[in-house]
């Protein structure tokens, strides 16, 4: 009630020595108050349980408190505060304040047209009041979701800081990795360390919670495990220290799951430990197994040990590793995505990025279009070239590697970060600049159109881009949801004098630019998603 | 990321009003870029000079922007010339034929 009575309290003060026909307009003529000379109004807040409310809520019109019978608190504090009369406030049938008066300065009793005045004028006076609440409300509200749109923000800058900007480059491996923030970005990671011998760890985490909070535990666990992987080759090791490293600052309810595997890419042997985290699948000519291995996830209880499994992974097969984003995914009638689709999913055998691909469409499907993601998505997948024929295959026909695989909001300005990263990802490559600056600018404008039209700007529609590099190419393909239908690639030729001559609009040069600027650009599109493709020689063709 | 948010920084010199851009030319450059030309327009000048120099980003609806600009320039019959474009947006402002209706001058200085 204290904050319903806020509102009315500059009224209260000055009917209380007038009429109250007068008391808006009569400030200059108020008297000396004997109870509070210096606070103009007579508030007095009602818990919600006192009896007065109710009394209040169907009173007909003024209620004398001196005279009320009724055992209140409220009652007792506003006689002390000298209330005479009180007039309830009540829009749509809601008690939304009320009218405090003291005694009439002439010290006679209000009388019945005082009180019949007194009624009208909280009758017209509640709506108004109650207007400017839900303003004040509505504005708190806003208020709200703009910090939370802020934290969102600060959380994803956090999160595709600590994401690899490139995948490793194994010979008779293909890796794949896809990260898809929620709205309410998540706590998941991976990331690709480096070790002596030419091995590689391999890290897949999910922090539990969102958010902020969230995404700085995620980032304090990425490093922790950088930190411990320099020092030791043991995956149960690493999730050990790293362990006990975060429990004793691990925010209250908040914990880490994590997998943590080293890969020796010549023979295929994998080692890995898991801090409960979901198995990694893989795909073996024989079918689809999980690898087993059990362990608390970080942060909850010292001395925890994380048991070590080994495997081989033989040429030909494919190993997934994944979040919890994707198997509880919902669909519209609240079916989960769950485990056996996806180990269904796992029995094709797909190359690395074909199988992130599948998984991504089969999820899509699953879904449908209305979707809101849930939790963030993680996918990384690995597969090992089927032995001689299928590497001399790839190097004769020069198939494709897929350097990096991210996604960005859909949100204005993420165009930017999608540039970044692409070239960010592509640095190695040692592009021409030339080149590299025309790829950037048709990065940045198909991920704008895919931001414009296929996410409609929303934040929670992600833009999926994949880089891959063959003998003679980059390509870039940025995947939106196609919200807005196909985007328009037949647009009309923007054409600087009409242009200038107001006779087109001044915008319009994205898809122009784009075709300028890259060797070739085809759109596919599938219904449910489109794919803008870029194709950039790494040299410039002389050849005409 | 102070370094990305657009600004525009207005000097007279003598016949000419030089309008010094600082980082991304986008969408969101829109009021401080017409707020600039109103300046410029208000001073009266009979040449604008747009300084690229610290301009890191621009995209194709900061170059409808500029065309905007030159548009708004061509009604006052005022010159416009480009300062200080990196050799890649100049070779956007000649596939855009931007740089066939303003002087685009290589450095950053007249």
């Amino acid at each position: 009630m204290a904050e319903l009575t806020r509102p009315i309290r500059r009224l209260l003060g000055r009917g209380r020595d007038v009429p109250a026909s007068q008391t808006t307009q009569t400030a200059d003529r108020r008297p000396e108050l004997s109870r509070a000379p210096d606070d103009p109004a007579i508030a007095v807040d009602i818990p919600a349980s006192d009896p007065l409310l109710a009394y209040l809520q169907s009173a007909a019109g003024p209620v004398d408190i001196a005279r009320l019978e009724l055992e209140s608190p409220a009652v007792r504090a506003m006689r002390d505060a000298g209330v005479a009369l009180v007039v309830p406030l009540v829009s749509q049938g809601e008690l939304i304040g009320t009218l405090n008066l003291g005694p009439r300065r002439s010290e006679q009793e209000y009388s019945t047209d005082d009180r019949r005045l007194l009624t009208t004028l909280a009758a017209q006076a509640a709506p108004a009041i109650r207007v400017a609440q839900l303003v004040r409300e509505q504005a708190a509200e806003a208020a709200e979701r703009e910090r939370l749109e802020q934290e969102m923000r600060v959380a994803t800058l956090i999160q595709q800081q600590f994401l690899p900007r490139e995948l490793p480059n194994l010979p008779q491996w293909q890796i794949a990795a896809y990260y898809g923030p929620a709205r309410a970005v998540g706590g998941d990671f991976y990331d690709f360390i480096p070790m002596p011998d030419g091995r590689i760890g391999i890290a897949v985490g999910d922090v539990t919670d969102k958010g902020v909070p969230a995404a700085l535990v995620m980032a304090r666990t990425h490093s922790i495990l950088r930190a411990e992987a320099s020092r030791s080759d043991s995956p149960g090791e690493i999730l050990g220290r790293a362990n006990a490293l975060l429990v004793p600052e691990m925010p209250a309810r908040m914990f880490v799951t994590c997998l943590f595997a080293i890969l020796e890419p010549e023979t295929g042997r994998m080692v890995m430990a898991n801090a409960g985290h979901n198995l990694p699948y893989i795909r073996t000519d024989d079918g689809v197994v999980e690898l087993r291995a059990t362990g608390m996830p970080l942060g909850l209880m010292p001395g925890i040990r994380y048991e070590e499994t080994e495997g081989v992974i033989a040429p030909g097969s494919n190993v997934l590793l994944y979040s919890d984003g994707l198997v509880e995914a919902h669909d519209p009638t609240a079916t989960m995505f769950g485990f056996p689709r996806l180990r269904e999913a796992m029995t094709i055998d797909d190359a690395g990025s074909e199988l992130l691909d599948r998984l991504l469409d089969d999820l899509h499907r699953f879904t449908g279009p209305e979707w809101e993601q849930e939790d963030d998505i993680t996918l990384v997948t690995l597969r090992r070239a089927s032995g001689v024929a299928e590497e001399a295959g790839a190097s004769a026909t020069a198939g494709p590697t897929v350097i990096t695989a991210f996604s960005v909001p859909g949100e204005e300005g993420n165009e930017r970060l999608a540039m970044d990263r692409v070239a960010g990802a592509i640095a190695d490559l040692a592009l021409p600049p030339a080149r590299l600056e025309r790829l950037k600018t048709a990065v940045s404008e198909a991920t704008m159109n895919a931001i414009e039209y296929g996410s409609q700007g929303q934040p929670d529609v992600p833009v999926d881009i994949v880089v891959e590099t063959t003998a003679d190419s980059i390509v870039v393909r940025i995947t939106d949801r196609a919200l807005s239908g196909a985007v328009p690639t037949d647009a009309e030729s923007p054409d600087i004098e009409l242009k200038l001559a107001g006779e087109q609009k001044p915008r319009g040069w994205g898809l122009f630019l784009i075709k300028n600027m890259v060797d070739s650009m085809e759109v596919t599109s599938d219904g449910s998603t489109q794919t803008v493709t870029l194709t950039m020689a790494r040299e410039e063709r002389t050849d005409g | 990321m102070d370094d990305r948010q657009f600004g525009a920084e207005i000097t007279e010199i003598p016949d000419e009003v030089r309008v010094r851009l600082t980082g991304d030319l986008n969408g969101r450059a829109d009021e401080t870029l017409a707020d600039a030309y109103a300046q410029v327009a208000a001073l009266g000048p009979r040449r604008v000079s747009l300084d690229f120099g610290r301009v890191g980003y621009i995209n194709s609806t900061g170059i409808a922007l500029v065309v905007r600009l030159l548009a708004d320039a061509r009604r006052d019959g005022r010159l416009v010339r480009a300062l200080g474009l990196t050799e890649h947006y100049r070779e956007i402002f000649r596939i855009t034929r931007l740089s066939d209706f303003m002087e685009i001058v290589e450095g950053d200085a007249a």
